[in-house]
């Protein structure tokens, strides 16, 4: 469960004041599918990195599954990300220097996981994401729609329970694109929380809830079947 | 996170970018590899002058006429001409328990000739117990006989080089030779010796200390050499020594007691001083290696923004991340440092073949001290860009490709 309340995050360009976010109310229950649309500068991203504790608003209260974060040292933020966040971007953000396997890997040892149980983790991902001939590839071999599922992998392994994804398919043609957002959807079937940026209409209204945000504001928040979206409320 | 892990991630991230490995690598070898070949220099150097020391005696005091050391007050306003040392005040020191061998001298230049060839020659009129303090060894015949060292005999010692000089492949024993006035006759060859810091044993004919008194016409030492039972005498013979000199003189300190340990002891430190300069300079080296790697470091940082920013949103707390930069600006270091003891080494062992008769060697510490500088080095030098991957905004390190 996520729940902003009056939530404000404002930058400071020059002389000038902008707001990425502008006391926005939101609550998000477990497993939703939900989609944020709008213009580019909208706050989109903003509000995706807030949820995400990448991000520090300004003012307002922010409580991930009943736990205040606001305030928080960084080292329990981490913690939560590693643990309840997946992230993913519309440039992938692979490291290069690494195998598509080590990729997936990372999250696994920062946590300090154990070399065993990590192999075991991975293996399963990288047949789960279909990418069984490609795990000692680096990034720069493999293509977008690949170096996406390595990414959604990487997202995935420590198991969160929310999947934040940033114009996931801004980067792809149209088929890996779509091959991406049922991987994503397959997921948000198995009661993971799933936020999606996107531009694309026709995406967005896959999902069952639609948020569309003007100028840091949400302007309209509509639901297609109400009955799933406030199941979990 | 698991250390294993810290130190393969540093490790590939350096594999990663090999021509900034490479640099600092390089940097840190020279660094360290400087400091090996300095400190092996002027260890060695130290070495060398403390045994060429070594070999004039051991636990030797030398007993000098006159004070050259202030003790404090004014001086007297009446000058006080120093006593001369004389050959019973030699007899004298001898009765001491703390003393094993005392050996007079008397030292002058005389003309020295055999047959027609003729020479102007160094005198040591001394007794017999210079061969012991000296540390001597004979080449032929013996050395000058015990006896009243107050009564001079005609007899008399040459040095390896003096025999060849007057006498060539002919045995010199008991051939008589002039020195001076007088006629002395040979009864033994020192061996040949390396070279002693002081005097030249080779270039000096050896008469007894009276024979050589009178013919300089004098009733004054040059000086009184004097070996001490052992090493833990060596302080108390030096106070026995200054009491009965001042017994002797009417109360006055006027002679000078030097011993070879403060001596030794001087040389030692100048050499120790030198060789921890040279080592200071090397480790400036390995400081400017040191800002090398952070400026590469800080290079690294801002190249790896999305990696880092990557790392913060899949849950790297800033500890985490501090420590992995860090630990990759330590690795290069060590490894830096590894290479440069290799280096180090190799430098050590070409001036050993220039220089074969300069013994050299790599004192232990100065392999731990690099070690240790580059390690450290690293770490300080890696703390600021690691705190700068740290701080980065992971959101505005992520907007960027
Ligand atoms: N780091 C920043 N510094 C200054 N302004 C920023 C920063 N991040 C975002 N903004 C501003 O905040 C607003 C919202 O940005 P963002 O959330 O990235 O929009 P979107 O993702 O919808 O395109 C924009 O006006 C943007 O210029
Ligand atoms: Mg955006």
């Amino acid at each position: 469960m996520i729940d902003l309340q009056n939530i404000t995050r404002m930058f400071t360009v020059g002389d000038e004041r902008v707001y990425g976010l502008k006391e926005v109310d939101l609550t998000i229950g477990n497993g939703e599918y939900i989609a944020v649309m709008g213009p580019s500068g909208s706050g989109k991203s903003t509000l995706l990195n807030i949820i995400g504790l990448l991000d520090k608003p300004d003012s307002g209260i922010y409580q991930l599954e009943g736990e205040v974060t606001t305030g928080l040292a960084d080292s329990k933020q981490a913690e939560l990300r590693c643990h309840k966040i997946g992230f993913i971007f519309q440039f992938f953000h692979l490291v290069p220097r690494m195998t598509a396997m080590e990729n997936i890997e990372l999250p696994l040892m920062l946590a300090g996981v154990e070399p065993k149980v990590r192999k075991q983790k991975v293996q399963k991902a990288i047949e789960t994401f279909g990418l069984a001939g490609r795990a000692r590839h680096r990034p720069d071999q493999l293509s977008g729609g690949q170096r996406q599922r390595v990414a959604i992998a990487r997202a995935t392994i420590m198991e969160p329970h929310i999947l934040l994804a940033d114009e996931p398919t801004g980067n792809l043609d149209r088929a890996s694109g779509n091959e991406v957002i049922e991987i994503l959807e397959e997921l948000n079937s198995r009661n993971i929380t799933l936020i999606m940026v996107t531009h694309d209409p026709e995406l967005g209204n896959r999902a069952k809830r639609q948020i569309h945000m003007i100028d840091g504001i949400i302007g309209s928040d509509h639901t297609s079947s109400p009955a799933t979206a406030y199941a979990a409320r | 996170m698991r250390l294993a892990d810290i130190i393969r991630f540093g490790f590939r991230a350096s594999t990663g970018y090999t021509a900034r490995t490479f640099l600092m690598l390089l940097a840190m070898a020279i660094g360290v590899g400087s400091v090996v070949v300095l400190s092996s220099l002027g260890e060695s150097a130290r070495e060398y002058v403390v045994n060429q020391f070594s070999s004039l005696g051991t636990n030797l005091l030398i007993v000098l006429p006159g004070r050259s050391e202030t003790v404090g007050g004014p001086p007297p306003l009446l000058g006080v001409t120093p006593r001369d040392l004389t050959l019973t005040d030699a007899e004298a020191l001898q009765r001491s328990a703390n003393i094993r061998y005392v050996a007079p001298i008397s030292l002058g230049a005389a003309p020295v000739s055999y047959g027609a060839r003729e020479r102007e020659v160094t005198i040591l009129g001394s007794t017999a117990q210079l061969f012991f303090v000296r540390q001597l060894t004979m080449g032929q015949g013996r050395f000058l006989p015990e006896g009243d060292i107050t009564k001079g005999s005609p007899v008399c010692v040459l040095g390896y080089n003096m025999q060849k000089e007057l006498f060539g492949t002919v045995s010199p024993l008991g051939e008589t030779l002039r020195i001076g006035d007088y006629r002395f006759r040979v009864i033994g060859v020192l061996a040949k010796k390396g070279e002693s810091v002081g005097l030249d044993m080779g270039d000096v004919v050896i008469i007894p200390v009276a024979s050589a008194q009178a013919l300089f016409n004098t009733s004054t030492l040059f000086r009184i050499m004097v070996e001490a039972v052992d090493r833990d005498a060596i302080f108390r013979a030096k106070k026995t020594i200054l009491s009965i000199i001042r017994d002797r003189h009417d109360g006055e300190d006027d002679v000078t007691v030097i011993t070879q340990d403060a001596v030794l002891a001087t040389f030692d430190k100048i050499f120790t001083a030198m060789t921890l300069t040279v080592t200071g300079i090397g480790a400036i080296s390995i400081s400017v290696a040191g800002i090398l790697i952070m400026n590469v470091m800080l290079i690294a940082v801002s190249q790896r923004r999305s990696e880092v920013g990557l790392l913060k949103a899949i849950g790297a707390p800033e500890g985490n991340i501090i420590t992995l930069f860090l630990v990759e600006a330590v690795l290069l270091s060590l490894v830096g440092a590894v290479l440069g003891l290799l280096v180090g080494t190799c430098g050590v062992w070409v001036i050993g073949l220039i220089f074969p008769n300069f013994p050299i060697t790599m004192p232990l510490w100065s392999l731990l001290a690099a070690v240790a500088v580059a390690l450290v080095t690293g770490l300080v030098f890696g703390v600021l860009p690691a705190m700068r991957a740290a701080r980065l905004d992971p959101v505005i390190s992520l907007s960027r490709r």
